[in-house]
């Protein structure tokens, strides 16, 4: 049994990966989308807490999303995933329950 | 005639996640015509709209960050972002596009429109305007 989280705020503007991030438990997802995506960011003040997390929770970026905002992959933590649209769906089929953290 | 006055307008979000950064831009070419003394300032989240190479291809949003490139032909000309801001976030300048305004009165020389200041300078211009519009 697992969850997918999301989130789609910066974590600079609000605590909700934090929040996030302190209550998924191992072997859920967390699913950065829309602002969200700026924590995937790899040399921001948040980058070491969300690696630290990739060692027990598997992290995705929303690529359109990333690219909108001029993310490209090489600003991003390598243990961060980008997936679609079609990867969104199948994360959500995939986990028993889903989780938006607002 | 009336008296000019110093506008500022604080950007504090990013872009595209809610309307507010858009809505920021229309106002400021809106405002663009009333020959006001206009100043942007980018600072918390807010600097993450002026990062070079976004693409809104694949969410189906109107990309508005070349807009900021045009801003110099409206004599929006002085574009504050601050330091700390792009620091905390693990940005520097050579992540910023690269906006240029023709400066009229040193014979039309391309100058920089963005200008790097320190919080405390950031809060110093705040200080120096009679209006003041947040966003």
């Amino acid at each position: 049994m697992s969850t997918l989280h999301t989130v789609n705020k910066s974590p600079f503007a609000t605590q909700a990966l934090m929040s996030c991030l302190n209550h998924c438990k191992d072997g859920d997802a967390v699913l950065m989308i829309e602002d969200g995506v700026y924590g995937a960011l790899a040399s921001s003040g948040m980058s070491e807490l969300v690696k630290e997390k990739t060692g027990s929770v598997m992290i995705y970026v929303m690529s359109p999303d990333a690219d909108a905002r001029g993310l490209s992959a090489d600003k991003l933590l390598g243990e961060i995933k980008g997936v679609d649209y079609a990867g969104f769906v199948t994360l959500v089929a995939d986990h028993d329950r889903t989780q938006s953290w607002l | 005639m009336s008296e000019t006055k110093k506008f500022l307008y604080v950007n504090r979000k990013a872009p595209y996640g809610t309307i507010y950064a858009l809505e920021s831009l229309e106002v400021v070419l809106i405002g663009a015509a009333f020959e006001q003394d206009v100043s942007l300032a980018f600072l918390d989240d807010g600097v993450f709209q002026l990062t070079k190479g976004q693409n809104t291809d694949g969410i189906g949003i109107k990309n508005f960050s070349p807009t900021f490139r045009a801003l110099g032909d409206y004599e929006v000309t002085k574009l504050y972002v601050e330091k700390e801001s792009l620091e905390e976030r693990g940005l520097t300048t050579d992540d910023l596009q690269n906006i240029m305004y023709e400066d009229e009165d040193d014979d039309w020389e391309e100058k920089p429109s963005i200008r790097l200041v320190s919080r405390a300078e950031m809060a110093d211009v705040m200080a120096d305007q009679d209006v003041v519009l947040s966003f």
